[in-house]
């Protein structure tokens, strides 16, 4: 049984469609990875699912519901946040602010939230007074994380969570998220270095001009010499 | 061969990240070479070294038998080696004529004292300049639009005032820097043509490129780079054969 199903999803930007006809899913403390050449169609459909853009056709649904074309912070609200690739922290805030940005819709105490995303990052801890944008690109990538942690999410959306960072710190971030995944958070994300993201993944996807193109468990994927042929427009 | 480019070990550091890192390559003159790679792999910095946009640590350019590597942009650009931009840089506010007039460097006209003293002279060089705007624009087939407001474009068309920039300064070598990204299947036909075209005029280009077909369409030599350095080089027939290749594209170790 799918925590998140996403059901044949036609999706673009205005009359360019990007996607047609994408379907992936994701169960309950699993991760699953999209991969697929620069141009494919992976961050369009995770704003897709998290209902940045709106799909001409196709459904998603989380937990037995459909949330197909659900503004973003109702989505948020059902369970499943997103982290964006980029400009995904509040730079002028400080990390704790930042942090209490992430619980801007709770109206409990979410001092537990914030003291398990400081046990999971100790570096946020530390640095809590320090604002966002003076934190490298992989400190970064956690407050983010972090940040989205504090609404104690049941599926977390990644996009390229390891991408521009220092190849030390790329291990670092992917061993957090598999920790997040221990913890009882479904991920689905999309991930630039296919062998270190697959190879934590429970599930792969393999997308390309738009359409998923295989699928299988994250090893398999990696020994299937047809998927590295893809990126060269095979 | 005839190298016009010579790009000698030439590493570019932020931080603690190697972004170009030993990376050696050449462009023959008159050829349409690509460059490829996985994200990340330092192509577009590799750019903006070889532009002058970025000071290198360490290695030598040379263009046309000169050391350009401690020159600035736009003494690169006065060299006749050009580039565009993945985003395009257009001058919003004004016209797509405009944007191109603005390009040739020393107009009288910039000088307050000729526009009061010598105004036949600032009038005679601007209708030069706008009369080779409008060839320029005739042959990238943007003329019906030289009086739309840069901003009001479509990607695609950006992209082409891109390339009508650059031939306002008669490059020598275009450098491409995503030229298909975001641009529709009959534009980017007309780009194809024109870069075509344009080689067949004596024009180098050297192209980073993530679209497979454009590469196919366009250059006869490939480059592949990855980590920072090149990997391979060779026909996009032979490249795509190459494992290490692939293993790049998929993030494994090379």
């Amino acid at each position: 049984m799918s925590i998140l199903k996403v059901e044949d999803i036609y999706s673009g930007y205005g009359e360019t469609e990007i996607l047609h006809g994408v379907s992936v899913e994701v169960a309950p403390r699993e991760i699953a990875t999209i991969i697929g050449p620069n141009g494919s169609g992976k961050s369009t459909l995770m704003k897709t699912i998290f209902g940045l853009l709106t799909p001409t056709k196709g459904r998603v649904t989380l937990e037995a519901e459909e949330i197909t074309g659900l503004r973003p912070d109702r989505i948020v609200r059902k369970g499943m946040c997103y982290v964006p690739q980029s400009d995904n922290v509040f730079p002028s805030l400080t990390v704790l602010e930042n942090l209490e940005m992430g619980a801007f819709i709770r109206d409990d105490d979410y001092s537990d939230s914030l003291e398990e995303v400081f046990a999971r990052f100790p570096l946020l801890e530390e640095r809590k007074s320090q604002r966002g944008g003076s934190l490298s690109g992989g400190e970064q990538q956690m407050l983010a994380m972090g940040k989205a942690l504090m609404l104690n999410p049941k599926v977390l959306l990644l996009d390229e969570p390891s991408a521009g960072l220092a190849p030390k710190m790329v291990g670092e971030i992917l061993q957090k998220i598999a920790e997040i995944k221990e913890s009882g958070v479904a991920i689905l994300m999309v991930e630039q270095n296919a062998k270190e993201g697959l190879k934590l993944s429970d599930r792969g996807y393999v997308l390309a001009m738009g359409k998923k193109r295989f699928e299988d468990e994250g090893q398999a994927l990696l020994n299937n010499p047809d998927v590295g042929r893809l990126y060269l427009g095979d | 061969m005839d190298l016009q480019l010579e790009v000698k070990r030439v590493e570019k550091h932020f931080g603690g990240i190697h972004a170009v890192d030993g990376c050696s390559v050449t462009v023959t003159r008159q050829s349409i070479t690509g460059l490829i790679g996985p994200n990340g792999a330092g192509k577009t910095t590799l750019f903006n070294v070889i532009t002058g946009f970025y000071e290198p640590d360490g290695g030598e350019i040379w263009f046309n038998g000169n050391r350009v590597d401690r020159l600035g942009p736009h003494q690169i650009a006065r060299k006749a080696l050009c580039r565009t931009f993945q985003i395009p840089r257009e001058l919003k506010e004004m016209t797509v004529l405009e944007n191109l007039m603005l390009v040739p460097g020393d107009q009288a006209g910039e000088k307050i004292w000729n526009t009061w003293f010598l105004p036949g002279r600032v009038r005679r060089q601007e209708r030069e300049i706008r009369r080779k705007a409008e060839e320029v624009l005739e042959f990238v087939e943007l003329i019906h639009l030289k009086n739309e407001y840069a901003k009001n474009l479509s990607t695609g068309q950006k992209k082409l005032l891109e390339l009508a920039r650059t031939l306002m300064a008669d490059p020598e070598m275009i450098l491409l820097d995503e030229p298909g990204a975001g641009v529709n299947r009959s534009l980017m036909k007309k780009l194809v043509e024109n870069i075509h075209k344009l080689r067949s005029q004596g024009k180098t280009f050297f192209v980073i490129e993530h679209d497979m077909n454009l590469i196919t369409d366009l250059c006869e030599r490939v480059i592949v780079m990855s980590k920072g350095r090149e990997l391979a080089e060779g026909t996009f027939e032979e490249i795509k054969k190459d494992e290490r290749v692939i293993e790049a594209y998929l993030g494994g170790q090379v």
